[in-house]
């Protein structure tokens, strides 16, 4: 068995570019070099053409108009234009944002700063298994709700949203819904033409293809408006303005036409995969799995061992690289927001690790990362006074602990 | 973040890694830290008939510099008289590890538990000299 | 075949340096990891991002933690007006007359939601005058805007003047520079300034990646907001490969500035003396200029018209800015500059850049005078 380390298992935080996405986008690198915007000579059509060949991708892995996508510099700057866009252009009909408390820093971000600027938001708690009673996001609607975003798989714990009850109830109220998608490419099926979604936001790096380039989805039937947020050259219909990376462009249309072709099958192997993973971790005593386990994509195995130390956890495991439930800031170590909205407590929250598998992850590394986790947990539970109060029958929970 | 080597060295390979008898009068135990703070140490030290620091042994839970300092306490321990021990500074632990600022906290965890196992130590030598 | 055409528009864009492709292969490849995440990949990816921040530092004499990355000029220039402006509360905003839109649309989108703008005037050279601003200064001026180098004329503006102006006057100094690096010579430092823009594309560097070169005792509110890049000025994933490309190119306008310039001064100046002779005027031309760029008209042929004339004889030229090419307006540099609106709509500007030589330049002025004659012949049948 040959296993090369580090074993790659962080691909939701990104991937590597496809080879055969990297083929596509060299040629424009280099001799297609042309700015789409220039249309007075031939340099500048042939990058508009491959441009809009690759808006066509786009759109067909989620079954949209090409005219319904605007090119943006990525996921953030996505669920930023959709969100500060939307509320601003239609803050006439009310200041009221509903969101929820798991959703990526981008769009929490996007919507404390329009608290700041005097709108209101409600931060849905999810259930304990990560996902959103439908009945609860039903009673936070207001009559001055105008605009919802909601995640469609969630970028920890993978679980996947019921996206088409939530867009119901946004229809039902004239509420603007936004859906972050930057997860879900590739790894859910996306038809724009049946799911109520007003605005969705992609991501070419978390789908095998390059950092820098994203994509909003702005539906044309009904029109939804937004207010620019970078002015300038007037690209992108106005909406987003800045000469257009076109290699990367290419690179995003490329990756989204193979994750189109590819998806079923690679999400098998992908589930075969994952499904090893947790029979295999299952084994070590003390382990909780975060977020439902069925309405959730294959990619994603998050997993709390119990009595160790999040740091020193991912300091014993790196010959794999994965994400911990620790988000070290530069002072201290915050545990994941996620993890604590789904109930969890700050010690498992912390010693939790984000396992997620992709295009070329092998059995190999699957099986070798459970020999890794098995000895590595087995010595810093040896380590662990915790672990030794908790085999000598001690309740954690009773002890009165001299906080510092 | 990057770790120092001494510190890589500690978590490595953490020197006096174990337990000692609570109950035994020789032992004295420190407990500091909280499991939602992210760091606990159990630190014990067991002493001779002369008052000096025979034996010394730990567990921790939390991150490497944290492991690092203890396992170095337990090094430094061996050998010292319970008024040494006591002095021995969080400053002297993280110069010798060379601990980033953002992990001096670990250090003093660490000087806050040889303080409370040499505590512990001295409240059950001064119970048994009373109940002399 | 773009391949056999003839690349005159590199202050549109330019053609990736190839030593700069292969800096950025890895980040394309086996590199791969995200600049946030803490394990090898992804610390990998940190370092060379932190390489680049030097590299671009160093090219412009600024400390690399003054260097922010962003999506590209457009999104520098946004981040420095709506960010700054944004920050100080609805204070006036003053720009030059001859700005990219980059740098006029998000004024005028913070005029619409309160903030006063004020656009300050150029002369025929298209030159702001520093005694002119200190005019139009007022005690809540936040944030005054000037470009350094202008991209359809290339005239250069006294920038540590206008910015000793701006200073007494209380106001930040934003400069877009992205027509400036790479043909001189550039110090943070000298200009004077609070907030410069840089752009990779138009230095041989890929599309994709940008930097404002910020004073960090400037407090700055961001455009985008999510996982804190960039000290928390510009969120989002940062684009490893473009960023290390932006770099590489930096490093090399370091090294090779003075031979590259030397180059197209020779190449404009020959130019030049042939659309003289052929009766152009150039707009300018008086003024301190880079040594890339000519913007000339000849009057009564439309610029549009023969630009598509040189492109079918496989010369790249451009009509304006890039960005606006697609209106017929006359450019609003030239407006600015007094030059009247039939003769700015003949414009067209030729920048050379890497690849050019001088033979390239012989034929294309033979080229101009043909297609000049059959102009003049088609316009005097239309009268």
């Amino acid at each position: 068995m040959t296993v090369h380390t580090p074993i790659y298992l962080d691909y939701s935080a990104t991937t590597p570019v496809d080879p055969r996405v990297a083929e596509a986008m060299i040629p424009f690198i280099t001799e297609h070099f042309g700015n789409p915007a220039s249309r007075s000579h031939s340099f500048g059509w042939t990058a508009e053409k491959a441009v809009e060949n690759a808006r066509e991708e786009v759109a067909r892995l989620v079954n949209a108009d090409p005219r319904e996508i605007v090119w943006t510099s990525g996921a953030t700057e996505s669920n930023n234009l959709a969100i500060k866009g939307a509320a601003h252009f239609y803050s006439g009909k009310g200041k009221h944002i509903i969101t929820v408390q798991t959703e990526h820093k981008a769009v929490i971000d996007a919507v404390r700063e329009l608290e700041r600027v005097g709108f209101e938001a409600t931060y849905l708690q999810p259930e304990p298994d990560g996902l959103i009673d439908i009945e609860k996001f039903k009673a936070a609607i207001r009559p001055d709700t105008v605009l919802a975003s909601v995640m469609m798989v969630n970028n920890e714990i993978g679980v996947i949203q019921d996206i088409e009850a939530i867009g119901n109830l946004c229809r039902a109220n004239n509420v603007i819904f936004h859906v972050d998608a930057a997860q879900a490419t590739g790894k859910v099926t996306i038809d724009l033409e049946k799911l109520p979604v007003d605005l969705m936001s992609f991501s070419a790096h978390k789908t095998y293809g390059p950092k820098g380039i994203g994509a909003l989805y702005v539906r044309r039937k009904p029109r939804i408006r937004l207010e620019a947020q970078i002015h300038g050259g007037g690209q992108e219909r106005g909406f987003r303005s800045g000469t257009l990376a076109t290699h990367q462009i290419v690179g995003m249309g490329e990756a989204f036409r193979i994750a189109r072709e590819e998806m079923e099958l690679e999400n098998a192997r992908i589930r075969r995969l994952r499904d090893r993973l947790l029979t295999g971790l299952q084994d070590i005593e003390e382990v909780y799995v975060n977020g439902d386990l069925k309405q959730r994509v294959p990619h994603n195995l998050n997993i709390s061992f119990n009595y160790v130390e999040g740091e020193s956890l991912i300091m014993a495991v790196k010959d794999i690289a994965v994400s911990s439930g620790s988000a070290c800031t530069s002072a201290s170590l915050e545990p994941s927001y996620v993890l604590r909205a789904l109930g969890r407590s700050d010690e498992l929250a912390h010693s939790s690790i984000r396992f997620s598998i992709g295009r070329f992850t092998t059995e190999e590394e699957v099986d070798y990362t459970i020999e890794l986790m098995k000895s590595k947990i087995d010595k810093l539970r040896e380590l662990s006074p915790l672990w030794e109060m908790y085999q000598d029958g001690i309740d954690l929970n009773s002890v009165q602990w001299a906080a510092h | 973040m990057a770790y120092s080597d001494k510190v890589l060295d500690h978590y490595e390979n953490p020197r006096n890694v174990g337990s000692l008898d609570k109950n035994d009068p020789q032992v004295g135990t420190g407990m500091v830290g909280a499991p939602a703070c992210g760091d606990v140490m159990k630190l014990q030290i067991k002493v001779n008939e002369q008052g000096i620091i025979e034996d010394a042994k730990f567990k921790t839970y939390g991150c490497g510099s944290a492991i690092a300092s203890s396992s170095l306490v337990t090094e430094w321990l061996k050998g010292k008289s319970l008024d040494q021990a006591a002095e021995i500074k969080n400053s002297a632990i993280a110069e010798e590890l060379a601990l980033p600022p953002v992990k001096i906290h670990c250090s003093v965890l660490a000087e806050d538990a040889i303080k409370a196992a040499v505590a512990d130590l001295q409240s059950k030598q001064t119970g048994k000299k009373e109940a002399a | 075949m773009t391949s056999s055409a003839t690349y005159f528009d590199h202050n549109g864009t330019t053609v990736l340096d190839s030593r700069v492709l292969q800096a950025m292969l890895p980040y394309l490849s086996e590199q791969h990891g995200n600049a946030t995440s803490r394990h090898s990949f992804g610390r990998a990816s940190r370092q060379a991002i932190d390489h680049a921040r030097e590299q671009v530092a160093d090219a412009v004499g600024a400390h690399p933690s003054q260097v922010a990355f962003t999506s590209g000029g457009t999104e520098s220039n946004n981040l420095a007006i709506t960010g700054i402006a944004g920050r100080y509360g609805q204070s006036q905003i003053v720009i030059s007359g001859i700005e990219h839109p980059c740098v006029t649309r998000p004024a005028l989108a913070m005029q619409q939601r309160g903030w006063q703008l004020q656009t300050l005037p150029t002369d025929s050279h298209g030159k702001a005058d520093p005694v002119v601003l200190q005019d139009v200064l007022k005690a809540d001026t936040s944030v005054v805007s000037v470009m350094l180098v202008n991209n359809e004329t290339g005239v250069i503006q006294d920038l540590p003047a206008i910015a000793e102006q701006a200073r007494q006057g209380g106001a930040y100094v934003h400069t877009d520079a992205v027509q400036a690096l790479g043909k001189i010579k550039l110090d943070f430092a000298d200009l004077n300034v609070h907030a410069m823009t840089l752009s990779s594309h138009k230095i041989n560097g890929p599309q994709g990646a940008g930097a404002l070169i910020l004073d960090k005792r400037v407090d700055i509110q961001p455009v985008l907001y999510g996982g804190g890049q960039e000290k928390g000025m510009r969120s989002g994933t940062e684009n490893v490969a473009a960023i290390v490309g932006f770099g590489a190119a930096c490093e090399l306008i370091k090294q090779e500035l003075v031979q590259r310039t030397g180059l197209v001064r020779q190449l404009r100046d020959r130019l030049e003396s042939g659309l003289r002779a052929m009766g152009a005027q150039i707009f300018g031309a008086e003024a301190e200029r880079i040594p890339n760029t000519s913007f000339f008209a000849f009057p009564e042929i439309e610029g549009e018209t023969l630009v598509m004339a040189l492109d079918r004889k496989g010369y790249a030229v451009a009509s304006g800015s890039a960005c606006s090419s697609d209106s017929t307006e006359p450019s609003h540099v030239l407006l600015a500059m007094g030059i009247q609106p039939d003769l700015a709509r003949g414009a067209v500007r030729v920048s050379f850049g890497a690849g050019n030589e001088m033979p390239q330049v012989e034929a294309f002025l033979q080229v101009l005078e043909n297609e000049l004659q059959r102009l003049k012949r088609l316009t005097a049948i239309a009268v």
